[in-house]
């Protein structure tokens, strides 16, 4: 028969609570960061990857190609372990004196899912007549300025249902910090099932935050969506 | 204010424009006409290069398009264009579709953009559909926002690309009352069209075009009673035939 005691107490108060709270904190703090970061990156990037200049165009493809089709765990340990040995050491410096996991794990987010995001807003940009951009470049508007009042806020929206998942496994990916020691929720999960061997209840715990999470993020967006860009559909 | 000399344009193996020589001066309004394939469409976006041209030289309110140092931006922003679909902005409302341009490109404060477009949209009769979108409109409705939309960048040249040819017969009356009124006020036009009416009543010149090649160029009422050329006769007849075939 099953032989484990179950100990919600442990979870719900005193320092193990604590422990999950920052956890959860760290992880709401490194998600924020990375999306946000990811969404201008990708953007960026996009842009960069429809630009008329070929040297533009194959930067992008190839920033794409690298990091799309990289393990992101690898990706994590080369900023982590990587970019240390290669950095000056004014910077060195002023990193260890930082936050020098939580930047690390933050770049790798970030550059990792930019690197899908870009490839969602681009087919989204696509999937816009060619006329809106005629429009916009015969009233005087350069490339650039046209995507930007003109093209891009078409193609984001079209764009939110996949945006939504790249957020989503962001936000999801960000436990794989706990690997070069970001305190975050998985970590911290990790730390009160090692402390207390309570591991069902502790995990429980970090998969209702990651649950919550998601759920949080998906409402957010549709509710963006809903009440900001599709009061106006096109026809 | 437009001088097209000896232009040529090829898509490929196609040759769409062959040894263009038009001029038009400020004020006139030139009506372009001819079959479909006839290169009409291609000559009026060479005006403001939405289509380059291969040979020959093109100047524009001053400004040479076949010199690369001639900023494309700005000779856009003095060209007004109005296109066959309309083309507004989808995700954005009637009265910002029409102030985007003049305070991004113009750097014109917020409410002077506003009060204008207000003047414009009053002026083409659709004061009360400044919050609407596009999509809420009629195709008639979309075309003069699209040439109010113009407008507020006070273009010195308005090109009209088959401006009434995806609406529906009873919105043509109300994009062609609002470009009447246009031409009436001076304003330098070249409009590629088959409103024959239109084109007797408001045009200086008519030019001809087919394969390529302008093949006439006359004031409405030679073109339209003494049309030269066989092949301007043949696309007279059959504009006017159907119409003769309806009202016996």
């Amino acid at each position: 028969m099953l032989n484990y005691t179950f100990d919600w107490s442990i979870i719900t108060s005193g320092k193990y609570f604590d422990w999950l709270v920052s956890g959860l904190i760290t992880t709401l703090k490194l998600s924020t960061v990375s999306i946000i970061l990811a969404f201008i990156l990708g953007l960026i990037i996009a842009v960069m990857r429809m630009a008329h200049s070929k040297p533009v165009r194959w930067f992008a493809h190839a920033y794409l190609e690298f990091f799309r089709n990289t393990p992101l765990l690898v990706q994590i340990f080369f900023w982590y372990f990587g970019s240390y040995k290669i950095l000056p050491t004014v910077i060195n410096d002023w990193l260890v004196s930082t936050n020098f996991e939580f930047a690390a794990a933050a770049i790798a987010l970030t550059i990792y899912t930019s690197a899908f995001i870009a490839e969602d807003i681009r087919s989204g940009v696509l999937s816009i007549p060619k006329e809106q951009m005629e429009a916009a470049r015969s009233a005087g508007f350069s490339y650039l300025r046209a995507m930007q009042y003109i093209i891009l806020p078409q193609a984001v929206r079209i764009t939110i249902p996949p945006l939504v998942n790249q957020f989503l496994n962001l936000a999801k990916n960000s436990s794989l910090a706990m690997t070069i020691g970001v305190m975050e929720m998985t970590y911290q999960a990790r730390q009160v099932e090692s402390y207390t061997f309570k591991g069902f209840e502790a995990f429980t715990a970090a998969t209702v935050v990651y649950l919550v999470l998601s759920i949080v993020i998906t409402a957010l967006v549709n509710t963006y969506n809903e009440k900001v860009l599709n009061l106006h559909k096109a026809t | 204010m437009i001088v097209f000399k000896g232009v040529h344009k090829w898509f490929k193996n196609l040759h769409v424009l062959n040894d263009i020589n038009l001029h038009v001066t400020q004020g006139e309004v030139l009506v372009v006409c001819g079959p479909s394939g006839s290169g009409k469409s291609t000559l009026i976006r060479t005006i403001n290069q939405l289509e380059p041209i291969n040979e020959g030289s093109l100047v524009v309110d001053g400004m040479d398009l076949s010199d690369k140092k001639t900023d494309i931006n700005k000779l856009r922003a003095e060209v007004g264009f109005v296109f066959q679909q309309f083309n507004l902005y989808p995700h954005l409302s009637v009265i910002s579709n029409i102030t985007l341009a003049p305070i991004k490109i113009r750097n014109m404060p917020k409410k002077e953009a506003e009060e204008q477009a207000m003047v414009l949209l009053t002026r083409v009769g659709l004061a009360e559909k400044r919050d609407a979108y596009p999509s809420q409109l009629s195709g008639g409705q979309q075309q003069r926002v699209a040439i109010a939309r113009a407008l507020a960048m006070k273009p010195r040249i308005m090109l009209f690309d088959e401006p009434t040819s995806a609406l529906d017969p009873e919105m043509i009356g109300e994009v062609l009352a609002v470009m009447k009124d246009l031409a009436l006020s001076g304003m330098t036009m070249v409009v590629v069209t088959h409103e024959m009416g239109f084109a007797r009543e408001v045009a200086h010149r008519v030019a001809f075009m087919a394969d390529g090649i302008v093949l006439e160029e006359a004031t409405p009422e030679d073109f339209f009673m003494r049309p030269r050329h066989e092949r301007a006769q043949q696309f007279l007849r059959q504009l006017l035939t159907p119409m003769q075939a309806e009202c016996p």
